[in-house]
């Protein structure tokens, strides 16, 4: 089985980056182009991880976390940040919303996998 | 293990060979690599362009292309072809595209092998000299192999 | 980095700064709604993201700087005054220049960079200062380059022992963090020995399903260095308690609690490496207002999402769009063209049948014309796009403009949803942007002669664009002084255009312009001069099928309008014998069709024949002559086509029958054949055969009597 990968990211470079990178590396890759897209693609796609931006039109990265943590959807998965910023409090934010890690963009292709192996599991 | 070597030489050989189309233009054998033909059609009246040199004679529609057609002939610096359904449209790709030469008719296929060909000979036509890049004889008839890049210059360049 | 992932990095640059100066318009407009502000820090976030991929670094610094401003804004730290709005304008464009430049490779004004650079600097907070944007993913740029080093073997890797004692909080549950996913990472990197220590769990009956009573004591054999062991935490730093024990190591705990202390909450001061990723927060602090507003706003989404979607849809969302490559495109408009001639053949070939009942067949065969008009009109909308981007881009050239010669004008767009063919608008860029410079150049006053002239000090230049009967309408008006009228005809006169005692009208000598040779260029500017003149500007609009009109008043401002046809693919056209030629006659031109009688036709001159039409003389034009074509009978009592020029003048093309009218399929000449006077292109009509399309304007203007006639009529006005 491998394992599914749902980006959610409103920059088609950063999207075929990650189709690139994860489909080499062996994972599903499934994406949506903002978090109401991510969020409402999340039980259909049903995947093991969600790799979300933060910001994005419709619904950012903190509310696409709330709602996937939330009462709906309960969803226990790992969900890594994917962002340019690096500030503490965004961490911060982002973990308080349920957030289970953060990767920098730009990520290089090694960085990504291992974060994804510690929240998955996965063998990469 | 010699035969081998010999059997190898002789598909070395064999491969060198090129196929040629000969045709008539004005009475003259020319000729063009296979490769370099699209297809063969038998002449219908073209569309005529307006000022255009005596050498197009027009265009024509190639399954919904535009195509122009050149009088090989005139081209030369030979007579102007009269046309008719005798006659027949070689295509050919220039520049990656389809263009139409009108020749007298087709003769046949011909294997040329390079070392055969020979240069032509200095002659006072220079429109002559310049389209053709060397001539072969084959049954006893020249045939002179037609420069296709130098006939058909890149296309803004053919109507002034 | 594959190819392809970067083009379309710049394909999405594009639309992103189309975004970024939409925005940006409309806050110039006024307009500072906050999700106006978010939108344009989002696309110019997404740039920097994207070029942070490619290591384009100019461009991530300069998206960097320019974000940072947007972002103070977006937290109410910044005013949108009229003087940070244009630099914010000047930087959009610089933004574009900076991805044309990375893009294509080529150089940018350093100078300008800096300025707007330092510029830009001025708002934004002084912590700015480390920009340099760490490609690091996990526990700051040390860990990166251990990780970049994991394949391969360290130059002499020692093994070392890790004692790690691993205890969850309960908050680690909530964030989806998983110690056996933890462990298994450990694992790969060598020996692991995990014991779980469950003497904290208590009994089943006062247990806390919420707590955390686990804890795991690790012992790692690894030739990783600590900060990858350290790595492996870094997601659920704060949510455990962690020590990790170097091998009879007891300071090492302490320091690399420390240094992931620092990563987390430390000011810059702390730990060296990873102090430094902690330096550069992109985002500057969580403004105040924020989190109260935010958890409101999320309530509101997460009890309604559909209502929210709903809404977003209504105010106009993007649509679903599915993005094609256009050669697929033009491959069915290519088909479609097909099937259309197709129809007129088949159409055709059942008129010559000899049956005597064929109206079935007919009614059939409307059916097919229908659809085939249905499938035509479905592919070209296909290829029809908003002229928005296009009139985007000429805001910037009017800003630009307006910078280069100390005017100040702004450009009011209207119609920018009106939806043209591609093609169209890719070769509309250069007339609209020629125009527009002389726009701003020629047209709009300096500011003290507005002011005099009772303007207000910014001139206004007005691109609409709107559809018209089977038409594009693109109209460029201008407030400023309107066409100087006598000096456009004394250069006229000066460079042989016109002789010395021409008398003209108004129109005359505001088309005066397009003429070929009339460059104003040496006395003006090199901003709108530059060697050209409006006649390229007619000859690519001419080049488009389309028209160019001007109209001027003095004091009050002149105004192009150009009339481009829908498509370039299809046009209703007079079907025509001339020579024992079929051609096509586009129907936009013509004003009527006429038999003519002997005594309609009067000479004048030895060579020259007018028409006489209800009282009025028009000359005539003989197509097969002005196309050098050789007749074989003399002309029939002849067949004319009186059509109209851009300058108003009418004359009667001279053909030798009509046939029909009918839609055609256009044939580009391009690359089969040069530029033919008086050609346009080619269709493919029902028989199979080649048509050319005729260029009425280019025919009269080769043809001699028309020409002479102009002139004469010109002469005998002065006199």
């Amino acid at each position: 089985m491998k394992t599914k990968v749902l980006a959610i990211d409103d920059s088609r470079t950063i999207r075929n980056l990650l189709a690139a990178t994860l489909e080499e590396a062996g994972f599903e890759y499934h994406c949506a182009v903002d978090g109401r897209e991510g969020v409402d693609m999340y039980p259909d796609v049903d995947p093991d991880v969600v790799i979300t931006d933060i910001n994005m039109p419709n619904l950012d990265g903190f509310g696409v976390i709330e709602e996937l943590r939330g009462e709906g959807i309960n969803s226990k998965v790992p969900i890594l940040v994917l962002t340019t910023e690096s500030a503490p409090e965004l961490k911060a934010r982002a973990r308080g919303a349920g957030a289970t890690g953060w990767i920098t963009k730009p990520f290089d292709d090694a960085s990504l996998i291992f974060a994804l192996k510690r929240v998955t599991g996965a063998a990469a | 293990m010699q035969a081998e070597v010999k059997q190898n030489d002789q598909e070395v050989k064999h491969a060198e060979h090129s196929e040629f189309v000969s045709f008539t233009v004005a009475g003259q054998a020319f000729c063009l690599k296979i490769t370099q033909i699209r297809e063969i059609r038998r002449w219908s009246p073209v569309t005529i362009l307006p000022h255009a040199p005596a050498d197009v004679l027009g265009v024509m529609n190639l399954r919904g292309a535009v195509i122009p057609i050149y009088d090989l002939s005139a081209r030369f610096g030979l007579q102007q072809t009269e046309a008719s359904e005798r006659n027949v449209v070689i295509v050919v790709s220039v520049h990656g595209k389809p263009v139409g030469l009108l020749a007298e008719s087709v003769s046949e296929i011909i294997s040329i092998n390079p070392d055969d060909i020979q240069d032509t000979p200095p002659v006072d036509s220079r429109n002559t000299m310049e389209y053709i890049q060397g001539i072969i004889s084959h049954d006893d008839t020249m045939v002179r192999i037609i420069n296709l890049d130098a006939v058909i210059s890149a296309p803004e360049q053919v109507m002034p | 980095m594959s190819g392809s992932i970067q083009d379309t990095f710049f394909e999405e640059c594009e639309e992103l700064l189309e975004a970024t100066d939409e925005g940006l318009t409309a806050i110039e407009g006024g307009d500072h709604n906050p999700e106006v502000v978010n939108a344009i820090f989002r696309a110019v976030h997404s740039i920097k993201g994207g070029a942070g991929a490619f290591g384009l670094d100019d461009l991530v610094a300069f998206a960097h700087r320019f974000e940072t401003v947007f972002d103070e804004v977006r937290s109410n730290r910044l005013e949108l005054d009229e003087k940070l709005v244009q630099l914010l304008l000047r930087s959009s464009d610089h933004l574009s220049a900076l991805v044309e430049a990375a893009r294509d490779g080529g150089q940018i004004d350093e100078a300008h960079h800096d300025t707007l650079l330092a510029a830009l600097d001025e708002y934004t907070p002084d912590e700015e200062e480390d920009l340099t944007f760490e490609p690091m993913g996990l526990g700051g740029p040390a860990p990166m380059m251990d990780l970049g080093d994991l394949g391969a073997a360290p130059a002499a890797p020692q093994e070392e022992t890790y004692r790690i004692r691993f205890q969850p909080l309960k908050e680690m549950y909530g964030t989806g963090n998983e110690p056996f996913f933890l462990f298994q990472a450990l694992r790969d990197m060598g020996d692991l020995a995990v014991t779980l220590d469950e003497n904290e769990l208590p009994g089943f009956d006062t247990m806390d399903m919420d707590e955390s009573y686990l804890a795991w004591d690790l012992v790692l054999v690894t030739k990783e260095p600590r900060s990858v062991v350290e790595a492996v935490f870094e997601f659920v730093e704060g949510l455990c308690e962690l020590s990790i024990a170097g091998d009879g190591d007891a300071e090492a705990e302490a320091n690399a609690l420390a240094a992931l202390d620092a990563m987390f909450t430390a000011p810059p001061a702390a730990g060296s490496a990873d102090g430094e990723a902690a330096a550069a927060p992109f985002e500057p602090p969580v403004p105040a207002p924020e989190p109260e507003a935010k958890p409101a706003a999320a309530e509101e989404k997460a009890s309604a999402p559909k209502a929210e979607s709903g809404k977003q849809e209504q105010r106009g969302g993007p649509k679903p769009t599915l993005r094609v490559e256009l050669e697929r495109v033009d491959r069915l408009i290519n088909a479609v063209g097909e099937l259309i001639i197709n129809h007129s053949m088949l159409a055709q070939q059942i008129a010559n049948l000899n049956v005597s009942d064929t109206r079935d067949v007919e009614t059939e065969l409307e059916g097919f014309k229908n659809l085939a008009r249905d499938i035509q009109e479905g592919v070209m909308a296909i290829r029809a796009q908003p002229v928005k981007p296009l009139f985007q881009r000429m805001a910037r050239i009017v800003r630009e403009a307006s910078a280069a010669t100390g005017k100040t004008c702004k450009l009011v767009t209207e119609g920018e949803n009106t939806e043209v063919d591609k093609t169209v608008i890719e070769r509309l860029s250069d007339p609209l942007t020629h125009i527009l410079r002389n726009a701003v150049d020629h047209g709009v006053e300096k500011p003290e002669d507005r002011t005099a002239a009772g303007k207000q000090t910014t001139g206004e230049i007005r691109l609409s664009a709107s559809h018209r009967s089977g038409s594009v309408c693109i109209e460029i008006r201008d407030d400023g002084a309107g066409v100087n009228r006598p000096r456009v005809k004394q250069i006229a006169i000066e460079k042989g255009l016109i002789p010395e005692n021409a008398e003209l009208t108004d129109g005359e000598i505001d088309n005066l312009l397009f003429a070929p040779g009339f460059s104003t260029a040496k006395e003006i500017s090199n901003l709108s001069g530059r060697g050209v003149g409006m006649d390229v500007v007619k000859n690519a609009v001419t080049g488009l099928g389309g028209r160019i009109n001007i109209s001027s008043a003095p004091g009050k401002g002149s105004t192009f309008t150009i009339i481009l046809p829908l498509t370039l693919a299809v046009m209703d056209g007079m079907v025509v014998s001339v020579a024992d030629q079929t051609m096509v006659v586009p129907i936009t031109s013509i004003v009527e069709t006429m038999r003519g009688s002997d005594d309609m036709i009067n000479s004048l001159g030895a060579d020259g024949t007018l028409l006489s039409i209800r009282g009025n003389f028009v000359p005539i034009c003989d197509v097969a002559r002005a196309l050098g074509l050789y007749r074989e009978s003399d002309r029939q009592a002849g067949v004319y086509l009186l059509v109209e020029t851009e300058t108003g003048q009418r004359c009667a093309l001279a053909v030798d029958d009509i046939h029909d009218q009918r839609q055609v399929v256009i044939k580009s000449l391009d690359g089969v054949c040069g530029e033919i006077p008086g050609v346009a292109a080619a269709t493919i009509l029902g028989d199979g055969k080649i048509a050319m399309i005729l260029d009425p304007e280019s025919i009269i203007a080769a043809s001699p009597t028309a020409a002479a006639f102009d002139t004469e009529r010109r002469l005998s006005n002065a006199s």
